[in-house]
């Protein structure tokens, strides 16, 4: 392989993916786009939830516990019934999520020992109900808390609280974010350079170019050095309306983010010009990528946590190549890790990046 | 394989599954010769001519194209030939210029070699006002001198042109022509394959192949003499009655 010859051919994908009317808007349009919706819309934090109160106490504290829910961020009280049959009409209705029912002689009790208040979830919309749930037990506890020592009560109540680490607030977004920026990654740099090698058997050019003595290293290099750059240009446009507009800056080095893109786009593409090597036309490419996507998406830990996955599909995560990324992206941006700390995840990724570019130029044929 | 063969053949076959594209073809090309590959659609003329550029691994039979094993030289052959392929493929979005350069730096040529090269070519194919304009918006009869030119550029052994005037009217056609033959007085040896009959003519020798086999092999001259007729159509037509193979 000449580096000349190696040249001339990223001079060439320069130049046509350049001046093709769609991927440069592709490539700098679809993560402005998606930075600037997502993080606002794919958002698990439950806002608002309704609430229902069967107040069978009618007593100050009772009237006071529904004040303090009502006046949460993420509560507001729908509804207070005088049944509980009422209560559950108003969950059939959908107008709450969450039922609270007060029992009657409540605060009299109280003052003797602890009772027990019900809560009951809305099962149908998990997140909502599960999480409402436990924002209506907090809020209820810290007005117990307070009335508690307003009346001169000890203030040593069981209580549940959740600490979470390097994501302080649970803010969703810095969840969402450094996840979002691998999603586009996925994308951009798995389904570009696919289309691109299907669009040169599609147009005949690449017969063109099997008919030349080019050597086959030297042309699948020219298919996947571009999208190191284009790569590179995701996460910049990511990184950059994570902070001018959620402000959220990576607690650690920026130049680890680069490494990992860098390696993560060699391996995507490479996977990409392998699934184009074996297919014929662009539906097929575009169904077989989208087929890893699905899994990608799925299985790497980006939505839903490893951990909660059966054994051995964990397993199976290790396989899977956004898995390391998506570590290295959350602990670079939250925790503020560095290379160092994270080299197994950098070996795996590049490891993938070595595989699924010699897959790609074996799989390449100039004779057939 | 003598000195004077730019391509021999010998039993040369081609099955995709139970389909035998090219039959068992047997046949020699010497140096400097303009070879014709006549034959109706889908008599297997393309793939015949893949399997001696490289393109296609033969089923069957062996063969050598200027001097290399077309079964495990094909990498070699490819220096020494240039292919035109039926489907126009240059790159759409490249310049003229743009195009000659990539594919020249492909046959290894320095940069001093492809700029006197490109500057004789513009000026040969009148084409010095096109060479900054995309070769998506060229006329379709300069694109065929243009795919011609990129194909011998280098200066190969033997040229390939696979249906080289299809779709193009008799008058560039002709001039075409006078390409072909300027390529063969300038040493190369020309492959050619084509369905206008008329173009037989201009051929020193002509092959028609039948539902993937030889049926004729001459001069045009001889044919004509052997099928007592008066032109290569006629010759065609009493060769291809018996044909199985329709589009």
């Amino acid at each position: 392989m000449k580096i000349r010859i190696l040249k001339a051919l990223l001079r060439k994908e320069v130049k046509l993916m350049k001046r093709n009317p769609l991927i440069p808007k592709i490539i700098v349009g679809m993560p402005l786009m998606v930075m600037l919706v997502l993080p606002l819309v794919a958002n698990l934090e439950v806002k608002n939830a309704g609430v229902t109160i069967v107040d069978n106490d009618r007593s100050q504290l009772s009237r006071r516990i529904a004040a303090d829910i009502d006046a949460s961020d993420y509560l507001s009280v729908k509804e207070i019934a005088c049944t509980h049959d009422e209560a559950m009409k108003s969950i059939e209705d959908g107008k709450a999520d969450v039922i609270l029912t007060i029992p009657s002689h409540y605060s009299r009790d109280l003052a003797q020992g602890n009772v027990d208040i019900d809560i009951e979830a809305n099962g149908v919309n998990a997140t909502k109900g599960m999480l409402g749930a436990q924002y209506v037990s907090q809020s209820v506890m810290g007005t117990l808390k307070q009335w508690r020592s307003e009346n001169g009560m000890s203030v040593d109540l069981p209580e549940t609280s959740v600490i979470n680490l390097y994501n302080p607030t649970l803010n969703f977004r810095n969840y969402m974010i450094p996840a979002l920026i691998v999603v586009l990654l996925i994308i951009i740099c798995g389904f570009l350079p696919a289309l691109n090698l299907v669009s040169e058997k599609e147009s005949g050019t690449i017969e063109a170019m099997n008919v030349t003595p080019v050597s086959r290293l030297a042309f699948v290099l020219s298919k996947l050095i571009p999208f190191w750059v284009v790569g590179m240009i995701v996460v910049t446009v990511g990184m950059t309306v994570g902070w001018l507009v959620y402000g959220l800056t990576p607690a650690g080095n920026i130049g680890a983010i680069y490494l990992a893109a860098i390696l993560f786009s060699l391996a995507l593409s490479g996977l990409g010009v392998t699934i184009a090597n074996k297919s014929a036309t662009m539906l097929q490419s575009i169904f077989v990528m989208f087929a890893f996507i699905m899994i990608f998406q799925l299985m790497s830990g980006l939505f839903t946590p490893i951990r909660s996955m059966p054994e051995w599909a964990q397993y199976i995560t290790y396989a899977i190549p956004p898995r390391y990324f998506i570590e290295i992206m959350r602990s670079v941006y939250l925790k503020g890790a560095g290379i160092i700390d994270l080299w197994p995840q950098y070996a795996a990724i590049a490891a993938f990046a070595l595989f699924f570019s010699a897959l790609a130029a074996a799989t390449y044929s100039k004779r057939n | 394989m003598g000195n004077d063969k730019a391509i021999s053949v010998k039993n040369l076959t081609k099955k995709f599954g139970s389909f035998t594209a090219v039959d068992h073809i047997t046949f020699d090309v010497a140096k400097g010769e303009i070879f014709g590959f006549l034959g109706a659609n889908g008599a297997g003329k393309t793939t015949a001519m893949r399997m001696l550029c490289g393109l296609s691994r033969p089923t069957e039979g062996d063969g050598h194209v200027a001097g290399c094993d077309i079964i495990t030289q094909a990498e070699a052959i490819k220096h020494r030939i240039g292919y035109m392929s039926q489907k126009f493929s240059l790159y759409a979005d490249l310049t003229v210029e743009e195009n000659i350069r990539l594919f020249s730096t492909i046959y290894g040529m320095s940069s001093s070699q492809i700029r006197e090269a490109s500057e004789r070519l513009f000026k040969e194919l009148e084409m010095e006002n096109m060479r900054n304009t995309f070769v998506k918006d060229i006329p379709v009869g300069w694109k065929q001198k243009l795919a011609l030119a990129t194909a011998t550029i280098h200066k190969p052994q033997i040229v390939f042109l696979d249906e080289p005037t299809g779709g193009v009217d008799p008058v560039t056609r002709r001039k075409f022509w006078e390409l072909i033959y300027k390529a063969s007085s300038d040493g190369m040896t020309v492959f050619v394959t084509t369905h206008y009959l008329d173009e037989a003519e201009y051929c020193n020798r002509i092959f028609i192949m039948v539902d993937g086999k030889i049926s004729a092999l001459d001069s045009p001259s001889a044919l004509k003499e052997k099928y007592h007729v008066a032109t290569i159509d006629e010759v065609f037509r009493i060769v291809a009655q018996n044909a199985q193979r329709t589009d």
